[in-house]
């Protein structure tokens, strides 16, 4: 496969410098490396600018509603299971309006990626809080500064159990594409929380903002150590730590309940379904 | 001898009314006659006061009794609740000792069933099985028939505790066959034999998994849940994956992903449930993805009553989502349609990729009756898909496609060589966001007018009973088939029944046709709302004379039904 086997001819709508063109040069790269074909890729996303990647990819799309991007993503791999499933969302659509799927999903542990582009502001609406936001960030809405607490995903998933929790910076595409590329190989859910500068509506945190902040983990890091990995997850300010912080691979959602041992469900022969033996219970 | 019998059993939640019932429904079942039975429960798991009630009778009956020929009181609370309705003849059978009762009414028949569970069973748990013994004794019930469906229903908990078990019943038995000499209870063995013993919860289950359902999603919410309970309960036998949601938003955005994938799936829920699941039904609805949801009602608003019947989230199917698009629902009225319609919910829903709805209510879910074997072979799970093979050929796919009737071929991702775009956005045929004003409409028309006008087409049938020499119809819908059609058998034949298993798109022809030179139409409805009352009259321009509405949570029965509309005949029009 090559680049050009993933291009799309959707119109791209993003801001020129928005920060999702590395999310999906990064996505299309790792797409190369891993040698996917098209059909056999499903990208699931909800609303959002974010949510509008799939487009911009020749894959299979299922692009539905805001917040809900997780439920037919984990669905759609449980019964089709020669999918590869990656879900592309934001910080609004993945830890706001879908809190609870976020929450729940990774419980499930089914073998999805999901990238989240984060860039700590509603877009799309033009411009209010996300549930990232930095404390005391003014918007239209937040006219003294926010006042709730920033939701730092990161250490939530891993104390959720999440077997694969990373972080990315869409200005470095090499790094995101590998953080990108493990994440799909991972087996089970795997979050690559993406940092992704939103050139319009966040003047905060900006490209210039992380250039003096961002940081590849260090070699030596152990990414399997959790007690590291809460520390590392939760440094934000001076430093910021990007890549793979936390990796503990376990039985996934399709090994606990048997669906990758027999043919997708999907592909079922369902026309002639004998219940015979079934309504004997009911004699 | 009786050529029927009304039973009712109650108690506190924890009592073992269930276990009485079961048990009752498999010995009268397996002496052939017809059963029709059906749990009053609370919303809680011990205390208040419950009852099953039990009609056994050597036709078939499609509903209950208001009074009960053999009422059993587990505690005194019930025998104060249930003395009022003992029918003419009849006799309550209580503890007066363990209530605390010193007078004498000659309904009372006495048992020291606390007493006699105690020294046969060695605990009081075993009254429910001494109170099993009593009604075969009273009945003429064969009591090694009793035995042998109490050994089937106790064996996994071991042999002692079955030993015990048939111990008690036989105390009951004996005590019932030397303390009441009369036969006047006693039903004769009937001819019903090799039937099915199910409830509507149960049918519409083995209809999904007949019609091919692969992924079943739910929270769990009374009345649906038993729904859940069988389809996880065959899970393994024909490998479906059963998967509890964290919410009903979850539930129906899990089933459109696995419908999306090219699994048939389905979830079911009640009023509030569905409230929450209305959002992801327009999902449905837009991205033309087939689903079959049950909505099981239960009496709102809010929390509601969440144990009882109710038909009032009939309005608010109709109308459920955002936007406009086809759908269908169909509203079963018996277990036999409960099993066949959601059968055919799941081909209709994939012929025409949309959301099919099946309109329920706690009455149908948990009520039992003994029905004919299921003609399997009239069954036909139709595939409205590119298939396996066929895909091999697509190229070019567009899952949007302008078709002549608006139904654009459907593949599934990863069977074709190509890629396929779904949006919940206005999309184009390519399925890939757009402004333009020109294909909204074209879309519109695509999803929401063509499919409505082939819909209407292929609506399911009212059956009408004694339509032509009536002068007074009686219209319902769901439920309430059961009460209705043994009223009107009662009333006589100036009096015609139509009944509706179909309420979206309406029947309105059908109606027009039946309903023209009636006289007097009077719907029937479990709500305050007369929504079926109104929906006829948008429909139609018919408008109904009355309606007879009972909104208390219960469901109606013969008689509370005969003499609501005999209140109506009184006053002539």
């Amino acid at each position: 496969m090559n680049i050009n086997d993933f291009k799309s001819n959707d119109e791209i709508t993003w801001c020129p410098g928005c920060g999702d063109f590395g999310i999906l040069g990064a996505l299309k790269k790792s797409l190369v490396t891993l040698d996917k074909q098209p059909k056999d890729i499903l990208l699931v996303s909800g609303i959002g600018q974010a949510a509008k990647l799939p487009h911009y990819i020749k894959a299979n799309c299922f692009n539905g509603l805001h917040g809900r991007a997780l439920p037919p993503a984990v669905a759609a791999k449980i019964t089709n299971h020669n999918l590869a499933v990656i879900v592309t969302t934001g910080d609004g659509d993945c830890y706001g309006e879908g809190g609870n799927h976020f929450i729940h999903n990774i419980r499930r542990n089914v073998d999805i990626t999901v990238i989240v582009h984060n860039n700590q502001v509603y877009g799309l609406t033009k411009g209010q809080a996300s549930p990232t936001t930095d404390f005391g960030f003014k918007t239209k809405v937040q006219v003294n500064g926010v006042i709730a607490e920033a939701m730092r995903p990161l250490e939530l998933a891993i104390a959720l159990g999440c077997g694969f929790v990373a972080r990315g910076y869409s200005a470095n595409l090499e790094h995101l594409s590998w953080l990108i590329s493990e994440g799909i190989k991972h087996k089970g859910f795997s979050l690559i929380d993406v940092l992704q500068p939103c050139v319009t509506f966040n003047k905060k945190n900006t490209y210039e903002w992380y250039a003096k902040r961002v940081y590849k983990l260090e070699d030596s890091y152990n990414p399997a150590d959790k007690m590291a990995a809460y520390q590392k997850a939760a440094e934000w300010g001076d430093k910021i730590p990007i890549g793979i912080i936390y990796r503990q691979e376990s039985q996934t959602y399709e090994d606990k309940s048997g669906v990758n041992k027999i043919a997708p469900l999907a592909d079922a022969d369902i026309t002639d379904i004998d219940i015979r033996e079934a309504l004997k219970e009911f004699m | 001898m009786k050529k029927e019998l009304t039973i009712l059993i109650a108690g506190e939640a924890g009592q073992g009314m269930q276990t009485i019932g079961a048990t009752l429904c498999r010995v009268f079942k397996d002496s052939g006659c017809f059963i029709f039975a059906n749990q009053d429960y609370m919303s809680r798991v011990r205390g208040g006061n419950n009852f099953f009630q039990l009609r056994v009778a050597h036709t078939p009956s499609y509903t209950l009794r208001q009074k009960s020929d053999i009422i059993v009181a587990l505690d005194k609370k019930s025998q104060d609740l249930h003395a009022g309705f003992i029918a003419s003849g009849g006799i309550i059978i209580v503890d007066k000792e363990k209530f605390k009762i010193t007078e004498d009414k000659q309904a009372f028949f006495n048992v020291p069933f606390y007493n006699l569970a105690n020294t046969v069973g060695g605990s009081e748990i075993f009254i429910n099985t001494v109170c099993c013994g009593v009604i075969a004794g009273l009945t003429g019930l064969a009591p090694d028939a009793l035995s042998k469906v109490i050994k089937d229903a106790f064996i996994e908990k071991g042999e002692e505790i079955v030993k015990k078990n048939i111990a008690c019943v036989k105390a009951g038995y004996d005590f019932a066959k030397a303390n009441f000499k009369e036969e006047r209870f006693y039903v004769k063995e009937g001819s019903a034999q090799s039937r099915l013993l199910m409830n509507g919860n149960e049918a519409i289950a083995l209809g999904a998994i007949r019609a091919g359902c692969k992924f079943y999603s739910a929270y769990p919410m009374t009345p649906s849940t038993s729904i859940m309970d069988n389809v996880a309960h065959f899970s393994g036998k024909f490998n479906i994956v059963v998967e509890q949601a964290e919410d009903e938003i979850a539930a129906i955005n899990m089933i459109i992903g696995a419908s999306f994938a090219g699994a048939r799936s389905m979830a079911a829920t009640s009023g509030g449930g569905f409230a929450l699941m209305v959002e992801g039904l327009s999902l449905a609805g837009m991205t033309e993805t087939p689903i079959v949801v049950v909505c099981a009602q239960r009496p709102g608003p809010a929390t509601g009553f969440p144990t009882r019947t109710e038909q009032s989230d009939l309005n608010f199917l109709i109308h459920a989502g955002h936007g406009e698009f086809a759908r269908l629902i169909y509203a079963p009225g018996t277990i036999e349609e409960a099993f066949y319609l959601t059968i055919k919910a799941f081909n209709m829903a994939e012929k025409y990729q949309i959301p099919v709805l099946i309109l329920t209510d706690q009455h149908l879910a948990d009520s039992y009756r003994n029905i004919e074997q299921f003609d399997l072979d009239k069954i036909k799970v139709q595939r409205y898909i590119i298939s396996k093979e066929e895909s091999k050929q697509v190229s070019g796919y567009k899952r949007y496609q302008l078709t002549e009737s608006g139904i654009s071929p459907r593949a599934i991702p990863s069977w074709i060589d190509d890629t396929i775009y779904v949006d919940s956005d206005e999309h184009n045929e390519d399925g890939h966001i757009t402004e333009e004003a020109s294909v909204r409409v074209k879309m519109v028309e695509k999803r929401f007018c063509k499919k409505i006008a082939a819909l209407v087409l292929e609506v399911e049938k009212p059956t009408a009973f004694n339509i032509e020499t009536a002068s007074t119809i009686l219209l319902g819908f769901g439920s309430t088939y059961g009460a209705i059609k043994e009223a009107r058998e009662v009333l006589g034949s100036d009096f015609g029944f139509i009944h509706l298993s179909q309420v979206w798109p309406f029947p309105a022809q059908e109606l027009i046709q039946l309903l023209k030179d009636k006289k007097r139409i009077f719907t029937i409805e479990n709500n305050a709302g007369a929504q079926l009352a109104g929906l006829l009259l948008r429909s139609t321009g018919i408008k109904a004379s009355g309606s007879i509405l009972r909104f208390d949570g219960r469901p109606f029965n013969l008689d509370y039904l005969v003499e609501e509309i005999g209140k109506y005949k009184d006053c002539s029009d």
